[in-house]
């Protein structure tokens, strides 16, 4: 869902083309653009959130503080591989690919 | 009541500001547009004015900052010149697309190359898609008045458009000629308070301003800013009208000057307006039925009003103080041209170039424009496409 419905006519348009609504960069999926997907290794991640402070599109889920056993929104990961160049772990590799699982932010299941 | 006093164009464009006290002015000099800002600096030195004055480092930056405080919800102002305004022209679109009425004044000057500090209207033709309103004037007296004006044209909630304000480079800027200038409190109950639509600073009510904007939604909200244009024309006439009611001195978008039983009508803008006027009135009194339509508001262009009043006259000359590289005549011709094709006036036009770089206009040249237009007159078609005045050839 985007502020315009796809159809909405010139006429209604907000004045000087702005946005006035907060928080609207969720309704924006980039996740068609990807190529290539991030994979973390939680097992040498130390939780720095640089990943989820980098990434353009708000697509690293954290809760608590920590990003260990979540994933990636697919619908908002583009693959531009951001999270990867910034870890200081080296822990996330970028993986050939678009398609990937969302599990969204709820800790998978031991 | 105001007093009159003798001031240069800039200073008294710098008095404008002065009296309007806007809440940012972000500039860098350039010649001949430098004294404005050095002028206004000083006021603001001085604490004459309540300004955040911003010291940028290229014009690019100061129409940046100037979009940027608009967009938090100020009262924008700013001064250029030819290739400072060029510097500008990214960031000229982009006030214009957000529907900021910042107020830019530009003394006109010659774009390089070669280097020439001097008048011409290269650098306004040249910014004329840019979606600013743009007035140019006459005299001194002109400049100052319409300064003023251009922050309630611009202001008006159904404009919300930027607007330039257009004075001829050292013709106007750096000549010294008496006017009347208003008091502080009128002109400022005038202008009238500023409230911005949707300012950023407005916390409460968070929005995003010049997203991306692709082939969903681009074409829809520049359709939406075209609307903009004719409510814009009405603000000149309207506030024109109320400048006149108060200081006493009334504009439009043209000037008629002497046209009503005309045949023979030579278009201008600017400086040489005055000139044109003297011309006129002694061919008037040699028994040549001649006249003058002064163009003030070149955006929007009034076209329907240019045709009508050129309606009537058997042969017409448009004077352009640019040249329009490639095209078959100047940009003013263009425009008055397509004017009177839209609304269906078959009138012979000639077209003349003058003036680049500050080349001199004379009264003589000016009376060689009507001594063809007589010819042009007898034979129903124009002399050539186009003529130069004052060239060496
Ligand atoms: S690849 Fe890019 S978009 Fe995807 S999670 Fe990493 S930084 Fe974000
Ligand atoms: S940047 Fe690397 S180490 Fe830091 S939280 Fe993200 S994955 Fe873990």
């Amino acid at each position: 869902m985007s502020h315009y419905p796809p159809d909405a006519k010139w006429h209604e348009m907000e004045r000087g083309g702005i946005i006035p609504q907060a928080g609207n960069a969720e309704e924006y999926h980039v996740g068609g653009w990807r190529n290539e997907h991030p994979v973390r290794d939680d097992e040498s991640c130390i939780d720095c959130l640089f990943c989820w402070v980098y990434c353009p599109d708000n697509a690293v889920y954290v809760k608590d503080e920590s990003v260990k056993g979540l994933g990636f929104s697919a619908e908002h990961c583009k693959g531009c591989g951001i999270c990867a160049q910034v870890c200081p772990k080296d822990c996330i590799t970028m993986v050939p690919g678009g398609d990937f699982e969302d599990a969204g932010d709820e800790p998978e299941e031991a | 009541m105001g007093k009159e006093i003798a001031l240069e164009g800039n200073e008294a464009v710098a008095e404008a500001m002065r009296q309007i006290n806007p809440d940012v002015v972000a500039a860098y000099p350039i010649t001949p547009s430098t004294e404005i800002v050095q002028a206004f600096a000083q006021f603001v030195a001085d604490g004459k004015v309540d300004t955040n004055f911003v010291a940028v480092e290229s014009e690019h930056s100061a129409m940046s900052a100037c979009l940027a405080a608009a967009v938090a919800g100020g009262r924008v102002m700013n001064a250029t010149s030819a290739n400072g305004l060029a510097l500008m022209w990214e960031i000229l679109y982009i006030v214009s697309s957000l529907r900021q009425p910042v107020i830019l004044t530009l003394v006109n000057r010659a774009l390089s190359g070669n280097i020439n500090i001097h008048c011409d209207h290269s650098d306004g033709m040249g910014a004329r898609d840019t979606g600013w309103v743009q007035l140019y004037a006459e005299d001194v007296q002109e400049a100052y008045d319409n300064l003023i004006q251009a922050v309630a044209i611009g202001e008006r909630e159904e404009v919300r458009l930027p607007v330039m304000s257009c004075l001829d480079g050292f013709l106007l800027s750096h000549s010294y000629e008496l006017l009347e200038v208003e008091t502080d409190e009128a002109v400022r109950e005038w202008v009238r308070p500023y409230q911005a639509i949707n300012p950023m600073l407005d916390i409460d009510n968070p929005q995003t301003f010049g997203p991306l904007d692709l082939y969903d939604y681009y074409f829809e909200h520049k359709r939406s800013q075209m609307e903009a244009y004719p409510p814009a024309k009405e603000a000149i006439v309207a506030e024109g009208k109320r400048f006149g009611e108060v200081f006493g001195r009334e504009y439009g978008l043209l000037e008629e000057f002497m046209t009503d039983d005309a045949d023979l009508i030579v278009i201008a803008m600017g400086s040489t307006c005055g000139t044109l006027r003297d011309v006129v009135a002694g061919l008037r009194e040699q028994g040549v039925k001649a006249g003058m339509l002064k163009l003030r508001a070149f955006r929007p262009f009034p076209a329907e009003e240019i045709a009508g009043a050129l309606a009537g006259a058997s042969a017409i000359a448009v004077l352009d103080r640019a040249a329009s590289f490639g095209a078959h005549a100047g940009p003013l011709y263009h425009e008055v041209t397509s004017a009177l094709y839209t609304f269906g006036e078959q009138i012979p036009t000639n077209n003349y170039i003058y003036g680049l770089g500050g080349r001199e206009i004379l009264p003589e040249d000016l009376q060689s424009v009507f001594t063809d237009l007589t010819q042009v007159a007898e034979d129903g078609q124009p002399v050539e496409p186009v003529g130069f005045l004052g060239l060496r050839e």
